[in-house]
Parts: C-alpha cells; structure tokens; sequence
C-alpha cells in the first residue's frame, strides 16, 4: 500500500536514525582523529591471538543465545496459555529485573546457588563425587547468560504472542486444535516473525558480555573482544586499535544477526478486531501439569540467585543504608536518569518502528531501501559498540570546547537510551504493526497522521507494549554502570556507582545491601510502569 | 448537505505490485451505483485502492470529477470508503469512531455532535454513541461506518465488499439502506461484490474485471442477459 | 519532543553538576573514587587542607589510577586538574612521557617509602604490598612462599585479576616476574591449575573470597587491617612470602595546568605531612609514606611485614608491560 513520503512517521524515524547516527559516528570521529595519529594500531590488533578470542567471543554468544532464547519459546507460550496462572503478573515483573542488576551482582547471586561454596555445591559434589568444581568456565557463563537472557526473551516473545488476535483462537478452540498444533498452527508464525529479532538482540548483548566473561570465565582463555576493546583504550590508549576492534565487532555481529534474519520470515498475520484476553483457552489438565513445570522451572533458575541476593542483601545493615544521604542521592540520580534514558529510548524506538511501518508500507515489493533496513535491525547494532568508545570518542572530540564535566548527565542518559532503545524496538513493534495493519487503511482515509495519530489511534493501542518497553530501558539504564563509569564524576553517582565504590572499599555487605535496594528500585518502577500501561481510556 | 456527485475515470491506469501487473481504463458514471465483479484476485480491490488514494499508479491518472488526484494523498481526496473489516478503531466509542469522519483530532463541536447523533440516528443506531465497538454486531459496525460516511459527506463512496460477513437478511437491510442513502445524497458509488443479487437489487451500471482489467463493462441489466458478456455468464455460471 | 529532551537533559546536567563559584584559590585534584567516596581519606583531607589554606579543593574522581591517567591523556594540556593524585609507580614513566606533568621542586623531602624510591615530578602518598590473603576457617596450610603457591594442591585455589585490566592483576604479574624472570611462564603454566577465575578487577575478585569461593585472592597486606579495625574479625590474613612482596607505591603529581597554581605546590608540601598523612591507613588502608602524628591502630603491626621488598623501575615496566602481558595471556589462554 502505497503511502505518502512525507509521512510525519518517517521524519520522526530519520530523526531519531540521525540522533542515534550522531551519537556513533561522533564517537568514531573523535576516536579517529585520535588514531590517525597513531595508526598503527589497527594492524597490530589483528593476531592469532585475536582469532581466537573472536572464535570464543562468536561461540558463547550463539551457545547462551540458543540455551537463552528456546527455553524462552516455552516459557512464554507457557504464560501465554495460562493467563490465570497465579502470581503471572508479579513473574512478568521480577522478569526485568535481572536487567538491572550489574553484572557482578548476578556471577555472586549465581555463584551462591552453584558455586564451590554454593547451597547446591554438596549435592553437586555427591552428585558427581568428588568436589564440586563450581561453574568457572564455559558453562558459567552460559548459566549467567541464560540468567539475564531468558526472562528478557521469554518477555519480548509474550508481547509477540499477544498480538495474535483473539479471532484465531477462538478459531483454534472451536476446532478443537491440542496445544501442540496450535502451537504450530498459531503461535509459531508470531513467535517466527519476533524471533530473528529476539535473537539478534540476545545475541548482542552476549557477544558483548565483560564482566561475566572474565569473572565465571575462569581465565583469560575465556575473553571477548569487548575485553580487548576495553584494553586497548584503557591500558595502552591505542585508539586505532580500539576502532578496528569495534569495527571487527560490529562485523561479526552483521553476519550472524543477517543469518538470523534469514532465518525469520517477515509476516505480519492480519489481524482483525479484537485482541482480547484468551479466556475460551482450555488447556488439557496435562498441558496444564507440562505448563506449570515450565513455568516453575524458569522461575526457579531465574528467582534462586535473585533470592540468593536478597539473602544477603538482608544481612546488610539496611537501615543505616537507607538512611545514608549518599544512598539517597545515588537513588534520585538513578531513578532521575533512568526514567530519562527510558523515556527517550521509548521515543526513539516507536519512532523507529513507525518509520519502518510507513516505509515497508510504501514499498511495492522489491527490495528494502537502506534507510528502511537502518530503521528495522539496522539501529541496532548500536548494542555492540561499546560505551567506552562511545565515553572516550565524544571526550576526545569535545574537550576543546566543552566543560566535560557538564557533558556526563547528557551523555549517561543518551547513551543507556540509545543502548536501550534495541530492547524498546522489540517490545513495540509487534503490536505496533499489528495494530497498523488494521488502522492504516483508514487512518490515510480520514486524513489521521502525525500527532493525532499518536495521540487518537496508537497510543491507546500501544500503551501496554510501551509500558514494556519502557521498563526494560529503565531496567537496563538503572543497572549501567559502562558509561558512568568513564564518564564518572562525582556530581552523577548512581546506585550501582556506590554499590561497586563500597565494594571497592571492602564494604561487601553494604554492596550487598544496595544490590538488593537495587533490585527492589526496579521491581517498584517496573510495576509502575505496568500500572500506567495497563490504565484504560475512558 | 448534499454532495455533489462526480464522475470516476482511471485514464490508462496501470499499476504493479511485486509480479502482478493490473491496467485499468474505465469510466464510472457521476451519481450512480456500479457494481464491480469479478473472480477473486482479478483486481477489484486494487481499482477501489486506486481510486481511494492507496495505492498509486505507475503510470496513466485517475481523475474525480475534473481533478486530477492521481498522486493526492488519500485524505484529500473527496471518497470514503468502507472495508469489509476493520472499519472501526475497536478502543473508540461509537460516537468517536464517526466523529473522526468530521475532525481527524476529534475535535467536536456542539454541532459537530449533533450531526453524529443524526447520523446514528439515520443508520439505525440512535442512542448507541458510548458502546464501544466490540459491543456491536458485525451489522451495527459496518452501520456505524455508514455513519461516518454520511459525517464525511463526500461524493464518492467506494464499498469494498462491506456485507459480505453478514447475514442474508442483515445484507438485505443494508443495502436497503445504502440505496436509501444514495437516493439522499446521489454520490457516485462503486460497490465491489461477489453477489450478483447484490448488484441487481442495487446497481444500475456493471464493470466486470478479471485477470487485472476491466473485461467488460454497461448496464446491470443487460449483463444479467443472454446477451451479457461471455466471461461475465461463465463468471457468474461458476457461482451458481 | 526531541527538544524537549534536549532541554531537560541539559536542565539536568545543570542541576547535577555543581559549577563551584570561581573564587580565587581554588584547587582541582584528580585522583580515584575510593579516595573520595566518604570513608575514603578524600572528606578529610578537603577539610584539613582547607582549614588552613583559605581555598576550595575540588575533587573530581575516576574508577582508578589506570582510568585517571587515561582521563588526563584524554584532557591534554586544557586538563582542568592541577594535582593528579593516585597514579601508582608502574604508571609514571608512562604520565611523564606525556609531557603533561611539572616537577615538583621541593615536596616529598620527609617521605619515607621502602627501596627509597625517588622522583623528580611525583611524590609517593602511601604505599603497600601485594599479598596473598586468605580465609583462615578453610585453609589451614597457607603458602610460605611465591615457590608453594605455584606448587600447592591445585584443589585450594586463588581468584586473582587479570593483569590487562586491572593494577592488582599487573602486580602479581610484576612479582611472578621478579622472582621467577625468565622462568615466568613455567611457572605461570604451573599456578595455572590453583586459579579459580581472573576477574576483571579486585572487588570481583575480593567479593568471591568473601563470598567463600576462594579460600585466597590476591590482595595487599594490609586487608586484614580492615577485618580486624571494621569488622573485629582476625578470620583473614596475608601469607607472608620467603621471596619479598612486590611493593605498590602510589604517587602524586602537579600537571602543567597546576604548575601555575601556587596551591598545587602547598597541597604537595601537605600530603606528606600529618594533615595528610593521618587519614591514609584506616581509610585507604594503606601505609603511610609521611610523617603521621596519631600512632598507627594497634592492627597494623599484626600485618606481615615483608621481609624483602621488590619492584621493578617505572622505565622497566613501561618498556616491558606489553611483552610481559602476552606472555601470560601466551601461558594463561592455552
């Protein structure tokens, strides 16, 4: 369907391309000016010894993208078949908050379980005889991995499942279809057309993985390029060869995430009118025994280090915690900047989404112009490039001419917004193109674009996927600590800033005890979030 | 309030999207109903499309009236048009629903919703301006889109199998109603059916359409007769 | 909208950011988080210094000394620091090469650090050791020497950090090499087998110990002081190693920004001086390079003191670093 150019969507999606576009190109420019000093650099990084860590950086990135994402499937369609299931909401919710927690925070909650000194480590080791080993090593990271990855996928596949209007499942009841081909039937062609992306997008964030890496990775065998990246620039300041480490990075990812999206077809079922709850849903009692053993399982691997931090969370003096001003101060800043990161991240997203909705619509067949691929997975590979060279390339390009020190709020957030925004996109577009799919016939009749819209026909519709989105960006945005940390000056001290300065300092407990003030920050806003998505129009 | 009509012409229209290719020269009289049949996927929608503004040709004009609007945007062209779904934003009440045929901010005046009223009223929906869309019948949606029509008030009106989900009796009704509607305002309606009683009851001019071109086109009446067509009589023999 | 954000983020770094009043004398010092966050000894060397220098000292803090010259590379000359403060001696050949320090002239004369280590532009704070620290409720038997770390039972392992990231990490790389020289990898390939994991940095590293998963990580002699002050606790110790503990000395210095700043050179004569000095052991723990007028808490003569104290030059470790690094990642990657 053939709409106009100057559809106010596609300005929006090219401004928010051009933002993100600045944000990056500004950080290689700077970098690069740095490193045409130097640029020998870039030669020097390409050794047998790099071959190597691209092979281990490539493999656990696709082992804890498949272990992350296919559990998910399940999961998922788990929750999506039992929208009774009792404590569902409070499930979906406790499902960002891995999110936030830095990544330190995670290895120790997931060490406490399995461990040398974990709860599970003598049974372990009468499992396997001998002492338990704890998880050092490839399958640490894979267990860590799966720990923040599953729940984000098992979200983003819900939000696609739920775009499958009610028509088909009435449908699938009334034909009497068992839960195995109404999965085929109905919930795999939307789980297929969201899962290229889901994957992508895992896929990313493992293949940047670093703290993770090393610290369960049990050594340097175990290193990604994100670690050589973060070397080069930090210990021997070698920006040449920081450039074509993130360029070799961003490569990598390019092939493999273009290889899933082969995978994935791009179908957009049509939808009809309702989308409503599946209350017809009639699950035989043992899908339902098979469902609940999912869904407890998942919970179980993804609540146990999450207890396991609120247990020594609790051993922390709490309220000495709470009662300290530094405490509060790293609370407001969090909460201030992560609800600015969110709500631009959100922004940035729908507008993305739209773009590319408008822009695939004013396609008659053929292929997809560039810009529309930039606004569909293009943007994010934002993901792989690392905010230290982002930090590091706008230092060097603006220190002549601005107060850096000033530049460290603005940046934290667009940068965690811009790094989040990937996530955002997920969480949109399913139900944004669902929901253009029965609107943009008659929203061009009756001349409704631009901001009325927004305002009249999709906010309404989208304000529950938004909620999610925003959400996990101000999940992801409340737990980062990569751009703070370069940028870190003592006026924007986060949370998570002071949970590591006191563990820097000994202060384990305290750490623990903000790890767990933490946690419960982003459940609380989370739910908040939920709560404004969920309000109807009236 | 009534419209004026104006004749639809699509001038050597041709049009292609991924390996199907339509072409289209047709004339469709000012102020009356023409009905268009045809095999489905032989391009019926896609002339609606054509005419509504969606889809846009790549080459030849399509003209209303004298103007020319082969590249306006759909909005700015004097037609509504009805689908056979999808004709109501479901998070919208009914009054919403028509008032946005007025103002696209569904900014109303005092006498914008009165005209509402009256127009539920005309379709045989009064007092049903707060229900919500799922609230309705598939009859009182396709009902509420009439009303909006008559909010919209334009000249054309293109109506792209609107009935085909109802019931014969409810499809009885509202072409009842159109007919009525079309006898006040006399805009210029062309009606995509795969009925053929659809088009006697209601239609005065035929355009038949197969394989993405009009293969024939003239009276109603003189298509339902030995006389008609051949692709026409073999069209609607295969229906029956 | 997009201005809208535009302007409340810059509303934000308005009301985040603190722009001080340009009152004359004012001193800006670089230096890590630790320092300053408030039981480091930042608090209370601001307010000492302050009290009797009639000026207002900034502090503007980084994760740490690798990160803080980094930050003042990426600053150049228009760095707005007049002191950096916590660069440690593997980094200094590496800050005066970039030409953005000033010799200090007369500061650093009462300063008293093992080796008698000198310097013409910074002047050493505090100092300590590197040592293995270990749980004494799970390890019974802890190494007498580098020798019985390398040789122990590999089922009693250590967390130790990665030298590529972090300066702990760099120093046990540093020791190795000054006990072993060119038996180094043998020696690594051996120890290779007692490493837990290598964590990008000490407080992951610290954290597992704590946590129980190690019963030693590498740390500095001068750990337990905190158990025992903090926490009133002699669960943990440093093992004291035959061979000598590689020393750890860090250093402060004026930039050519400061150089032109009076103060820079007052708060140099400063920092050796009890003022200064007093705040360094219970709140950086670590020992103090000048003279302190309180007696030293009671814990710290309980530390180990090394025997022999080993450290390369500066030039040494700027030279060699890189070659050095690869061929523990050559050992340690296999």
């Amino acid at each position: 369907m053939s709409v106009s150019r100057t559809d106010p969507r596609i300005a929006a999606g090219i401004i928010a391309l051009a933002a993100i576009g600045i944000l990056i190109g500004g950080a290689f420019a700077g970098l690069g000016i740095e490193a045409a000093r130097n640029p020998q650099g870039a030669a020097d990084a390409f050794d047998s010894y790099l071959f190597r860590i691209a092979r281990f950086t490539l493999w656990q990135a696709l082992l804890s993208t498949l272990l992350s994402v296919v559990p998910a499937i399940f999961v998922a369609r788990a929750l999506a078949r039992h929208p009774a299931f009792p404590g569902r909401a409070l499930i979906l919710r406790l499902f960002a908050v891995p999110l936030a927690l830095p990544a330190i925070v995670a290895a120790l909650g997931i060490l406490s379980l399995y461990g040398r000194a974990g709860y599970f480590a003598e049974p372990l080791a009468a499992l396997t005889g001998g002492t338990w080993p704890g998880i050092y090593g490839l399958s640490g990271i894979l267990v860590a991995h799966v720990f923040f990855n599953l729940p984000l996928a098992t979200r983003l596949i819900l939000e696609a499942l739920q775009t499958v209007p009610a028509d088909q499942w009435r449908l699938a009841s009334q034909l009497g279809m068992g839960a195995r081909s109404s999965f085929r039937m109905i919930d795999w062609p939307a789980i297929r057309a969201a899962l290229p992306g889901i994957a992508g997008l895992v896929f990313m964030l493992c293949i940047t993985s670093f703290t993770i890496v090393l610290t369960l990775g049990g050594g340097p065998a175990a290193t990604t390029l994100e670690v050589a990246i973060y070397q080069a620039l930090r210990f021997d300041f070698d920006p040449a060869r920081a450039v074509a480490l993130t360029l070799l990075q961003i490569a990598l990812t390019a092939v493999v995430v273009l290889a899933l999206m082969r995978l994935g077809a791009n179908t957009t079922g049509d939808a009809n009118l309702p989308v409503a709850q599946r209350n017809y849903i009639k699950a035989k009692t043992g899908e339902k025994a098979l469902n609940t053993a999912i869904i407890v399982v998942a919970l179980v691997f993804v609540g146990g280090p999450m207890l396991a931090t609120i247990v020594s969370g609790l051993e922390a003096n709490l309220g000495r915690l709470a009662g300290e001003a530094a405490v509060q101060r790293a609370t407001l800043t969090s909460i201030v900047l992560a609800t600015l990161s969110a709500t631009l991240a959100t922004m940035l997203a729908l507008s993305l989404v739209m773009a590319r909705r408008a822009l695939a619509g004013s396609r008659t067949g053929g292929e997809k112009t560039l810009l529309e691929r930039f606004t569909d997975t293009g943007a994010g590979f934002v993901l792989v490039v690392p905010p230290i060279v982002i930090g590091a390339g706008w230092f060097v390009l603006v220190r002549q001419s601005v107060e850096v020190f000033s530049l460290a709020p603005f940046m934290v957030v667009t940068v965690n917004a811009v790094m989040a925004m990937p996530f955002a996109v997920r969480a949109v577009r399913p139900a944004y193109d669902a929901a253009s799919e029965r609107h943009e016939r008659l929203c061009a009749q009756l001349g409704i674009s631009g901001w009325n819209r927004l305002r009249l026909i999709d906010w309404p519709v989208l304000k529950r996927p938004l909620a999610t989105a925003f959400s996990f960006a101000m999940a992801l945005s409340l737990g980062d600590l990569g751009v703070i940390a370069l940028f870190g000056s003592d006026a924007v001290q986060t949370l998570p800033y002071l949970l590591l300065a006191r563990m820097g300092s000994y202060r384990t407990d305290d750490a623990a005890g903000l790890a767990l003030m933490l946690g419960l920050l982003c459940l609380a806003l989370t739910m908040l979030a939920d709560r404004l998505g969920r309000e109807t129009t009236k | 309030m009534t419209s004026t009509s104006a004749a639809v012409r699509l001038d050597h229209v041709v049009f292609s999207y991924s390996d199907t290719m339509v072409r289209f020269d047709v004339t469709f009289a000012p102020g009356e109903i023409t009905a268009i049949m045809g095999p489905s996927g032989a391009g019926k929608s896609t002339l609606l499309n054509l005419v509504a503004g969606f889809e846009i040709p790549r080459e030849g004009r399509v003209l209303i009236g004298d103007v020319d609007v082969t590249i306006a945007p759909p909005s700015e062209r004097p037609v509504s048009m009805v689908f056979q779904e999808n004709n109501l934003f479901a998070h919208l009440d009914v009054e919403k629903n028509v008032g946005l045929g007025r103002s696209p901010a569904l900014r109303l005046a005092t006498a914008d919703r009165r005209d509402v009223a009256t127009a539920l009223t005309r379709v045989g929906l009064a007092g049903m301006e707060k229900r919500l869309p799922r609230e309705l019948s598939g009859g009182e949606r396709q009902r509420v889109a009439l009303a909006r029509v008559l909010v919209r008030d334009r000249p054309i009106l293109l109506l792209d199998e609107p009935f085909a989900s109802l019931g014969p009796a409810l499809r009885e009704d509202m072409l009842d109603l159109v007919a009525s509607l079309h006898a006040e305002r006399g805009m210029t309606v062309l009606f995509v059916t795969h009925q053929p009683e659809d088009a006697r009851k209601l239609a005065k001019n035929m355009v038949f359409v197969e394989a993405g071109t009009v293969a024939a086109a003239g009276k109603t009446a003189d298509f339902f007769t030995n006389a008609g067509p051949e692709a026409f009589r073999h069209y609607i023999g295969g229906e029956r | 909208m997009r201005s809208l954000i535009l302007s409340m983020t810059s509303a934000l770094a308005l009301a985040t950011v603190a722009f001080p009043a340009a009152a004359e004398g004012k001193l800006t010092v670089y230096t890590y988080e630790s320092f300053t966050s408030e039981w480091g000894p930042g608090p209370q060397v601001k307010k000492a210094f302050e009290a009797d220098c009639a000026c207002t000292v900034d502090f503007v803090s980084v994760a740490d000394g690798v990160a803080l010259l980094n930050r003042v590379k990426l600053e150049g000359a228009s760095t707005k620091a007049d002191i950096v403060l916590g660069l440690d001696t593997n980094l200094t050949a590496e800050a005066k090469a970039t030409g953005l320090f000033a010799p200090h002239g007369a500061a650093g004369a009462d300063v008293k650090v093992p080796g008698d280590w000198k310097d013409d532009t910074f002047v050493p704070y505090d100092y300590g050791y590197f040592a293995v620290v270990y749980d004494t409720e799970t390890l019974k038997n802890p190494p007498k020497s580098l020798k019985e770390l390398v040789e122990g039972n590999p089922e009693e392992k250590i967390a130790i950090q990665d030298p590529r990231t972090s300066t702990p990490g760099l120093g046990l790389l540093l020791w190795v090499k000054s006990v072993y020289g060119d038996k180094a990898p043998e020696a690594w390939a051996k120890l290779k087998g007692r490493v837990l994991t290598v964590t990008p940095g000490w407080s992951e590293a610290y954290g597992l110990f704590t946590k129980g998963e190690a019963p030693m990580v590498l740390s500095y002699t001068t750990s337990p002081a905190y158990h025992m002050v903090a926490e009133n606790t002699e669960r943990y110790q440093a093992a004291s190693f035959e061979e000598g503990h590689y020393l750890q000395i860090e250093v402060a210095g004026i930039t050519t920004t400061g150089a032109k700043n009076p103060l820079a050179e007052k708060f140099m004569a400063f920092m050796t001086s009890p003022g200064f000095q007093d705040a360094v052991p219970e709140t950086n723990w670590m020992l103090p390079a000048g003279k302190t007028d309180k007696p030293l808490n009671p814990a710290f003569d309980k530390l180990v003191k090394p025997t022999k104290t080993l450290i390369f030059s500066a030039d040494e470790v700027a030279a060699n670093r890189k070659a050095w690094v690869d061929e523990w990642l050559g050992v340690m990657s296999k």
